[in-house]
């Protein structure tokens, strides 16, 4: 049983509680980001909600995904708890990878989530290893490879695809179409119409859904997650859909106008869920008030979490190089000292 | 306008003019490439420079900004994300008489594309016994110091140094940066010009508006010293020239900026160390199988008798680039440096 299942009220109402959070979740980080609180570079989620949670909706809990350097919508849908991935994007010891990883890195085994990533159609490459060993070891499981419109032209991701598909793998990719590649239209990146026209290519079905619909996407995912579990091989699953923030905070956006930008929020995904949950009465305006408020206590709670969090120690570079730490490394890790002293320079 | 044939002995091109002599604008280093891309641009209609948004966006650096309005669409081309596709059209482009120059967005996105890199661009000549030649360069901005990490932070130049056939230039200056950006496009060879983005807008220069060409393969001593020789590139120059002012008056301090890392220039660290006795080297890649080695291989090949001390390496950690707490430790900064530098003087 998933973890919420679109196709029970209480689910539905669940998976709109996500997309919230993952929204309070990304505003804030902007907010801090542009503070100048988390380092590096981020890139938000917001107006994306509807795919990762659609597609989480129609995994079962033990399902794997491997996301993309958009990836706080995967984590939370997903089930990670924000305040160890708020600690993650603030570089502190407890987050996800000991904070040296930050937004783009966040992993997370237990609950089955094998990494955002910084490399553009680098998990779908992943996504069909984790597919073989659900195959091999004849598991009840799935494997989920999300990617962006612009990682569809990379050769990793054909390469993907084209050995799921050839091996009949419980696979499904998730292509989260948001219009541009970076600063480029999707158009000038692409000669097909539709990116799911691709799956032509590997003989699989290919299909293109409203990604600001959640329930969309849910029943695409769905219908994928079954034809993979009956040995029928992977499905292409294209959702059309809008980041509202540009390609990293601080782009400053000459590629599209707001105008554009309105357009798409005029059918926002949490919106125009939320409408329809009411209209159901499966939910009211001040049930959704509670939960956007919660949802913003929960972040807030993270947000200080992450504050309060410790910076790794300079010997924490070390950990975890290997499973046994060889002799050299042990030196270099011992020389690591906390006084700006010379962790690498140290003559064994 | 030149061709191919002419393009190394062109006459209107001064080698390394006096910058107080000739017109010249007060640039940062990252909008010295901007101006070599543009002076080779007009110079060479054969130049086109491609890669992710360089085009209508001006490049995520801001580093190719403009040239799409002034050269169009035909040259200046804004392609997929597929950094394979990238770098191996540019070998197919270079093969049949173009410049292609390639931008990687981050020097640490160039791995999807190594082979092409590797396999192709630093063999096609000795494949072909001279006939084809790769005349390419591999734009990418690397390193650390910009609190992100991993992909977006990494100094992988040893990797590339280490391929036979393809030469690795990394300025530390923007006058340097345009007069060795256009010795690149104009090298008959492939090219990967790393650029450290941590000192892309650090500090402005005095560049040139005319083209001139700063030699490869030579390196520049930016501090004159008797007492030790310290070796380093990019980023790294700075804290490096730093602890030599901070040791002033105790330890007299030689620094050379080696510029080119493929090929070494050898003749200048071995004269600079055969008048020290001392080395250290200075670099934020990690220290295992990292350039420092092979300069002190050189060193002992061609020195050896001179040798007073061991070679010191002032390096990053032989980890992955770590984010935001750990960057100020990886990164050696003038402190650690001063230190290796005492360690190699009290050997």
């Amino acid at each position: 049983m998933a973890d919420y299942d679109l196709e029970s009220a209480e689910g539905r109402v669940e998976a709109l509680r996500r997309m919230v959070l993952i929204r309070a979740f990304d505003e804030e980080a902007g907010d801090r980001f542009a503070d100048g609180e988390i380092p590096g570079f981020v890139h938000l989620y917001i107006g994306e909600e509807a795919v990762g949670v659609g597609t989480c909706g129609a995994l079962e809990p033990d399902d794997y995904i491997a996301s993309t350097h958009r990836g706080h919508g995967h984590c939370i849908a997903k089930g990670l708890d924000p305040k160890y991935m708020m600690a993650e994007l603030y570089g502190k010891s407890e987050g996800y990878c000991n904070g040296k990883g930050g937004s783009m890195h966040i992993a997370d085994v237990d609950a089955g989530m094998l990494g955002a990533n910084g490399i553009v159609g680098a998990g779908p490459p992943l996504a069909t290893g984790a597919a073989l060993s659900i195959d091999y070891q004849d598991r009840d499981q799935v494997a989920v490879g999300f990617l962006g419109d612009g990682a569809v032209a990379q050769g990793q991701v054909h390469e993907a695809i084209n050995l799921a598909s050839t091996w009949d793998l419980p696979a499904v990719f998730v292509v989260e179409n948001n219009q541009y590649g970076e600063g480029t239209p999707v158009e000038k990146q692409h000669n097909v119409d539709n990116l799911s026209d691709t799956a032509g290519a590997y003989d699989i079905p290919g299909l293109t859904v409203d990604g600001m619909d959640v329930t969309a996407v849910a029943e695409a995912v769905s219908e994928a997650r079954s034809r993979a579990r009956a040995g029928e091989g992977p499905t292409l699953v294209e959702a059309e859909t809008y980041r509202y923030r540009g390609h990293y905070e601080g782009d400053e956006e000459p590629y599209r106008d707001e105008e554009e930008i309105e357009r798409w929020k005029d059918r926002d995904p949490i919106e125009s869920f939320k409408d329809r949950l009411i209209d159901r009465g499966e939910l009211t305006e001040s049930e959704f008030e509670e939960m956007q408020a919660e949802a913003e206590a929960e972040i807030d709670a993270a947000i200080e979490y992450a504050q309060d969090a410790d910076l790794p120690e300079p010997r924490e570079a070390y950990d975890d190089m290997f499973a046994e730490m060889p002799p050299e490394i042990e030196r270099f890790a011992g020389a690591a000292r906390t006084d700006g002293g010379r962790p690498g320079g140290d003559r064994p | 306008m030149a061709t191919h044939a002419d393009s190394d002995t062109d006459a209107d091109v001064q080698a390394e003019p006096d910058v107080d002599a000739v017109e010249s604008e007060n640039l940062t280093l990252v909008q010295a490439v901007r101006d070599g891309l543009y002076t080779e641009m007009q110079r060479d209609d054969d130049v086109v420079v491609m890669g992710e948004d360089v085009g209508e966006n001006g490049g995520v650096f801001r580093a190719t900004e403009g040239l799409y309005d002034e050269f169009g669409d035909q040259r200046v081309i804004d392609t997929p994300l597929a950094e394979s596709g990238i770098l191996g059209t540019a070998v197919g482009m270079a093969a049949y008489g173009m410049r292609p120059v390639p931008e990687i967005q981050f020097l640490g996105f160039i791995y999807p594309g190594f082979d092409q890199v590797v396999s192709h661009a630093a063999r096609l000549r000795t494949r072909s016994r001279g006939r084809y030649t790769c005349p390419m360069v591999i734009r990418a901005p690397y390193g650390g110091g910009i609190r992100a990490p991993e992909h977006h932070s990494e100094s992988s130049e040893a990797m590339f140094a280490h391929q036979p056939g393809l030469k690795v230039v990394i300025p530390s200056t923007p006058y340097d940066t345009k007069g060795l950006l256009t010795s690149a496009i104009r090298s008959p060879d492939p090219v990967l010009f790393l650029e450290p983005k941590l000192i892309y807008r650090a500090f402005r220069e005095e560049v040139p508006t005319e083209s001139y060409e700063v030699p490869l393969g030579e390196a520049a001593v930016r501090r004159e010293g008797s007492d030790i020789s310290v070796f380093t590139w990019g980023a790294m120059t700075r804290p490096t020239l730093e602890a030599a002012e901070n040791l002033e008056g105790e330890i007299d301090v030689e620094v050379v900026d080696l510029r080119t890392l493929s090929p070494l220039d050898e003749d200048a660290i071995v004269e600079s160390f055969e008048k020290t006795g001392r080395a250290a080297v200075v670099h934020e890649a990690p220290k295992t199988g990292g350039l420092g080695a092979e300069i002190a291989a050189t060193i002992q090949e061609q020195s050896l008798l001179y040798q007073e001390a061991p070679v010191e390496r002032i390096t990053g950690f032989d980890t992955p680039f770590p984010l935001y707490a750990l960057e100020d430790y990886y990164l050696p900064e003038a402190a650690r440096v001063e230190t290796g530098i005492r360690e190699a003087m009290e050997f």
